[in-house]
């Protein structure tokens, strides 16, 4: 399926006036001190019928643009200058009674993650009916059933029995397609999609982008569409805008973009986007000295239950089996409730298999207990995905990387101070952070911490559990590098964990792919992505955002 | 279907743009600044709630030093006295100094609050940490008596226990005391599971930690900073209880000066001298609402 | 569906079945005597056979277990044994001392509920922050009054220095005024301290912001949003204000010398009478534990997530 990017030329045409045009647009937060600006004299312009697409990474002021636009800025935001003008009005010195008559029906918001975004004690079709009553769009009975045709124009089944459901029983997406009806109900000429797929997994980000565009052309509607994921806007929209810091870094015609971007910033997000990467190095060739003969992790047919109330016995793990050579990196790739999680909790020990074995260079974790556990976790360590949590908030960095050498061993109190120090600098960080606690540190200084603690005791294993999901493009960028460095330098063995099959793709040799607890694919990982084994590889594999519009790489 | 890690993934990149800002602002300023930071922005009522608690304890401590008048002898021929030069908040019946009784009676009022509270404390952060900590069939144990403690109201149960140690003022202190242990244990035992099950414990154990250390080392630090805001906020809620069960005479015996007893003291002048019943009402409100907002502060550093 | 409705029941009964246990442990089998106390007074002039036979015919000279089953199976037949003090039986006592408790304590709920929602209402719908921030302050200082104090001042204000009220016959509305009014405030203090946190709470959740971006105005989603959100939490602290609604109605008899289950509490203290008060706490643990089965199983009327559980555990 592909879109046709109709850039069409700027003409006088009044049809053809923009949208929304937004100039010199700066907004600030009022803090304890003073005014502090996050976007400076931004300005963009939407037309008819266009998907324009805000890329920028956390702290850009995407998400305080689409709020000003809206006119839904947190209580202490303030919208100092410039102006907002849809269909040629300016709406930015409105007053909040003028918005709401324009709100849900010219312009409307598809919101960011819809698990929160319905109100819990609501019917779903109260919720949808909810924009009709409130614009005063006919009888209650004219408006049920505007709400049923809503539903099912959205592509969810059973209109009628999802109408009388309350959200938590539905699922993400199924509740994405009901946010979506509300921003469709009454025409907007303008819809702003903020995040609309980042809570969501990449098969379900597909389906939901392909939705909104369909909607998009049949009504002609407008869309400002927020992301982090160049991907998703190479994709999906004709315009391209990059801020950073609050300011306009590039714009232009999306495809010019990506081709031959001007500015640093936008070349570097381009480089460092997994899914559009061009400088990925080839395919990662090992020489021989650094890939071991044995196998560091073996892992047969684990199977993994848990009980569901008294009876009910849940499969979440089912006959996973893989090794993985000494010195290689093997990902384990899935979608939310696939079992991957699941599987490396197992292979730390964390969790008790309920069949199968597992053998961590060379020992039986399955059998180990009490003191014995405690030993064998020095060969193996685990790195979480949030770093703000898997990392103590007393305890100062230090006493962070120095804690695991107190729990092994008779290290001399220099001895340990000198071996943080080298730790810490094998991971790029100055000693000046040893004295602060976590909450002074940004998110990618604190995965690099939580590097440090895991490779100072030695281990031979390293398990990443989504260890660069949680970050900027850049910055997950400068880890995956460090970790490739780590790993020649140390002769790691890496076990990784993801859902991003574009990571994976750059930095395993050999790939698992699990679906509901089951293997689905297993291989080298450029087997795997040219010649996927399976149907739902294939699915997987096709739903990376960067591929559509002629873009680098095609899947045959 | 959304898992745990994908809603994780989105909350962490921050797309507000408030916090992150924020947040970075005060990451980026200097360690000089971190520290000043609390200088500058002074909240004057929690300066105010620390003066009158400071104020508060140096009556406790050393009575002499703010009045000459005795808390209990009075003066001749000065009954009922309304406030004046001499007496700045009159004279009691017997002719006693209002603001000496109130003084003395700091002492009482106090150190009763912290039996109180030190029971409560002592007991309820040990069993809710023994039940978070040891889980099972342990933790079912413990939380089942904690509910049917909770389940007779606070005044019947310190009433119930009044009786059988006796009225005065320790033991109506103890018997407040103990009916505070369930909320303590309910608390404990929450922080308790709530930092277990962080991120940051099971690394703990992963990185090779035994129980003991890891229990020192960050589930007690992490979990006991809720307890002692809680423990601020129960001195104010035990000064209350405590001038209660004195007011309804089961605290510490006439002449004794204690503020719940001046008030009950105060009542058959309510007529003719109407400071001997407000005065020590606004102190036990005072001295109240600062714990309270001092308790407050203390459950806002931790966020 | 019924299978948790029976567990849940089970449940609160071995709670009050533990809640007469320990009031039992407490007040009868653990030293202190009130028998001794009221027959040993020399102006009666009893020798010390006679009282020997009083306590016979009380049964406290048999041993504790079968005590302990005779009370137990007395309380289940709704006998709670005789009032030494006052010689008639307990549950009379506590039948004529009912309605009064029980009209203070409607009345002073009712109050306390439009205090609270007052006070949200205000805070939520104020204008400017520090007139928000004002409103929010008044529970903090209502928490921190005694509730005796509190009755004391209204008495002095309302009575002495205004003659609104008279203290000497005040007709039976009259009566209730001042005392309804001691008791609402303090229970509306936490009540409105909640209601005013979990509206600010749900007006941070996004679902909010969607039903902003759909157009409607502030006042819409505080009705259509926020109101049953935050009203629904409450709910889990209705036995807990039970036993403040108690705590207070003692507190408030004392001071205003009405005779309710407040004022017999009062005086089975002063006078050791430990039946009268054993019969209280068992009767109002009943309350509190009846309270909180209610609200256990209506919640799931009101909050469509815990249907599902429900079901699950059936």
């Amino acid at each position: 399926m592909t879109t046709t990017i109709n850039i069409k030329p700027v003409s006088t045409d009044v049809s053809n006036l923009p949208v929304l045009e937004i100039s010199k647009l700066t907004v600030g937060y009022l803090g304890n001190e003073a005014l502090q600006r996050v976007v400076h004299e931004v300005s963009l312009v939407v037309r008819p019928g266009e998907v324009v697409a805000l890329v920028g990474e956390s702290g850009s002021g995407k998400t305080t643009m689409a709020q000003a636009v809206i006119g839904l800025l947190a209580e202490n935001g303030r919208l100092e200058a410039g102006a907002v003008r849809l269909n040629g009005a300016d709406i930015a010195g409105w007053s909040q009674k003028q918005l709401d008559t324009i709100r849900g029906s010219k312009i409307t918001l598809i919101p960011q993650d819809p698990t929160s975004s319905l109100n819990p004690v609501k019917t779903i079709g109260a919720q949808v009916a909810e924009v009709l009553q409130i614009h005063r769009q006919g009888s209650r009975a004219e408006i049920d059933e505007r709400v049923i045709k809503l539903l099912a124009l959205v592509g969810l089944s059973q209109p009628e029995l999802r109408a009388k459901q309350y959200p938590h029983e539905l699922s993400g997406g199924m509740r994405q397609r009901v946010l979506i009806a509300i921003a469709v109900a009454l025409r907007p000429a303008l819809i702003i999609a903020d995040e609309p797929t980042s809570a969501l997994d990449v098969t379900v980000q597909k389906r939901i982008l392909d939705l909104i565009d369909e909607l998009r052309r049949e009504y002609g509607t407008a869309v400002l569409l927020v992301t982090h994921d160049l991907g998703v806007a190479a994709d999906r929209a004709n315009h391209t805008v990059v801020l950073k810091g609050g300011r306009i870094q590039e714009e232009g015609p999306t495809a010019e973009v990506l081709a031959s971007p001007r500015s640093d910033y936008t070349r570097k997000l381009l480089a460092d986007a997994p899914s559009l990467g061009k400088t990925r190095p080839a395919s990662r060739k090992r020489s021989p000295r650094l890939v071991g003969r044995d196998d560091a992790v073996v892992v047969k047919n684990l199977v993994q239950d848990f009980a569901v109330g008294r009876r009910d016995v849940f499969r979440a793990v089912d006959n996973v089996s893989f090794t993985v050579r000494r010195g290689t990196t093997h990902a384990i790739v899935g979608e939310s409730g696939s079992g991957k999680t699941t599987t490396a909790r197992s292979i730390v020990g964390f969790l008790k298999p309920t069949t199968g074995r597992i053998l961590v260079d060379g020992i039986d974790v399955t059998s180990l207990r009490g003191e014995n556990l405690r030993r064998f976790r020095k060969t193996i360590q685990l790195v979480y995905q949030n770093p703000f949590t898997s990392l103590d908030p007393r305890q100062t960095i230090f006493q962070i990387i120095e804690e695991p050498l107190l729990n092994f061993g008779s290290l001399p109190r220099e001895d340990r101070a000198r071996k943080v120090q080298a730790i810490l600098e094998r991971v790029g960080l100055p000693q000046s952070v040893l004295t602060r606690r976590p909450h002074a540190l940004s998110g990618g200084q604190l995965q690099r911490v939580a590097i440090a603690r895991a490779l100072v005791l030695d281990p031979q294993v390293l398990v990443l559990d989504e260890a660069v999901s949680a970050l900027d493009v850049t910055v997950q960028a400068q880890i995956l590098t460090l970790l490739d460095e780590l790993q020649r330098a140390l002769e790691l063995t890496y076990l990784f964990i993801s859902h991003d099959l574009a990571v994976v793709r750059q930095i395993s040799d050999t790939v698992s792919v699990l679906h509901n607890g089951r293997q689905v694919d297993i291989g080298p990982v450029e087997d795997v992505f040219q010649r996927p084994g399976s149907a739902y590889t294939r699915e997987l594999i096709s739903a990376i955002p960067g591929q559509r519009n002629g873009n680098q790489y095609s899947f045959p | 279907m959304t898992g745990l890690n994908t809603i994780g993934r989105s909350s962490l990149r921050d797309d507000a743009d408030i916090p992150a800002s924020a947040s970075k602002a005060s990451t980026h300023t200097s360690l000089v600044a971190h520290r000043l930071k609390p200088l500058r922005g002074i909240q004057p009522g929690l300066v105010l709630s620390w003066s009158v608690m400071a104020v508060v304890v140096l009556w406790a401590l050393f009575p002499q030093w703010f009045t000459s008048y005795s808390a209990t002898v009075g003066v001749a021929r000065q009954q009922l006295r309304a406030p004046s030069a001499e007496h700045w908040l009159g004279t009691d019946a017997l002719g006693r100094d209002l603001l000496a009784r109130i003084i003395y009676g700091a002492g009482n009022s106090l150190s009763g609050a912290l039996v109180a509270v030190g029971v409560g404390l002592v007991v309820g952060t040990t069993l809710g940490i023994v039940a978070g900590s040891a889980r099972g069939r342990i933790d079912v144990a413990i939380m089942r008596c904690v509910d049917v403690l909770l389940s007779i109201p606070q005044l019947l149960l310190s009433l119930s226990i009044v009786i059988l140690l006796g009225f005065g003022i320790v033991n109506a202190a103890i018997a407040v005391g103990i009916t505070s242990i369930a909320s303590f244990a309910r608390l404990a035992r929450s922080e308790v599971v709530r930092v277990r099950a962080s991120d940051y414990v099971e690394a703990a154990f992963g990185s090779g930690g035994t129980f003991s250390r890891v229990l020192l080392r960050h589930i007690l630090p992490n979990s006991l900073t809720s307890v002692i805001a809680f423990a601020a906020l129960q001195l104010g809620w035990a000064i209350l209880t405590i001038s209660t069960l004195g007011f309804l005479g089961y605290g510490a015996p006439p002449p004794t000066p204690e503020w719940g007893l001046l008030i009950a003291e105060g009542r058959n002048y309510l007529a003719r001298a109407w400071w001997l019943t407000t005065v020590p009402g606004v102190v036990v409100i005072l001295v109240v609402l600062s714990a309270n907002r001092i308790s407050q502060s203390f459950g806002k550093a931790r966020a | 569906m019924s299978g948790y409705v029976i567990g849940r029941i089970g449940q609160a009964a071995l709670v009050l079945w533990a809640a007469f246990t320990v009031s039992f442990v407490l007040l009868q089998a653990l030293p202190g005597d009130a028998i001794l106390i009221k027959f040993l007074n020399p102006e009666l002039g009893l020798g010390p056979e006679q009282i020997a036979d009083i306590r016979t015919s009380y049964g406290a000279d048999s041993p504790l277990v079968v005590q302990y089953v005779h009370t137990a199976l007395n309380f289940l037949t709704g006998n709670f044994g005789y009032s030494i003090h006052a010689g008639v039986p307990v549950g009379d006592l506590i039948l004529a001392n009912l309605p009064q408790t029980l009209w203070l304590g409607t009345l002073g709920f009712l109050l306390s509920l439009v205090l609270a929602i007052t006070f949200a209402a205000l805070s939520v719908l104020s204008p400017f922050s520090w007139l928000r921030s004002f409103i929010q302050s008044i529970p903090a200082l209502f928490i921190s009054t005694p509730v005796f104090w509190l009755g004391i001042l209204l008495i002095q204000i309302f009575s002495f220095q205004l003659r609104l009220i008279p203290i000497i016959n005040p007709g039976p509305w009259q009566a209730l005024i001042l005392p309804v009014l001691t008791l609402a405030v303090p229970i509306s203090a936490p009540l409105a301290q909640i209601l005013m946190r979990n509206i600010d709470h749900v007006l941070t959740e996004p679902f909010v912001a969607v039903a902003r971006a759909k157009g409607a105005s502030h006042r819409w989603v505080l009705w259509k949003h926020v109101a049953k959100n935050a009203v629904l939490p409450t709910l889990t602290i209705a036995g807990i204000l039970f036993g403040e609604l108690l705590a207070g109605a003692v507190v408030t008899e004392a001071v205003f010398g009405l005779n309710g289950l407040g004022g017999l509490t009062q005086r089975s203290v002063n006078d050791q009478d430990i039946a009268v008060l054993q019969a209280i706490v068992v009767f109002s643990a009943a309350a509190f534990v009846l309270i909180n089965l209610t609200v256990d199983l209506l919640y799931p009327v009101f909050d469509p997530r815990l249907r599902v559980r429900q079901g699950a555990a059936a």
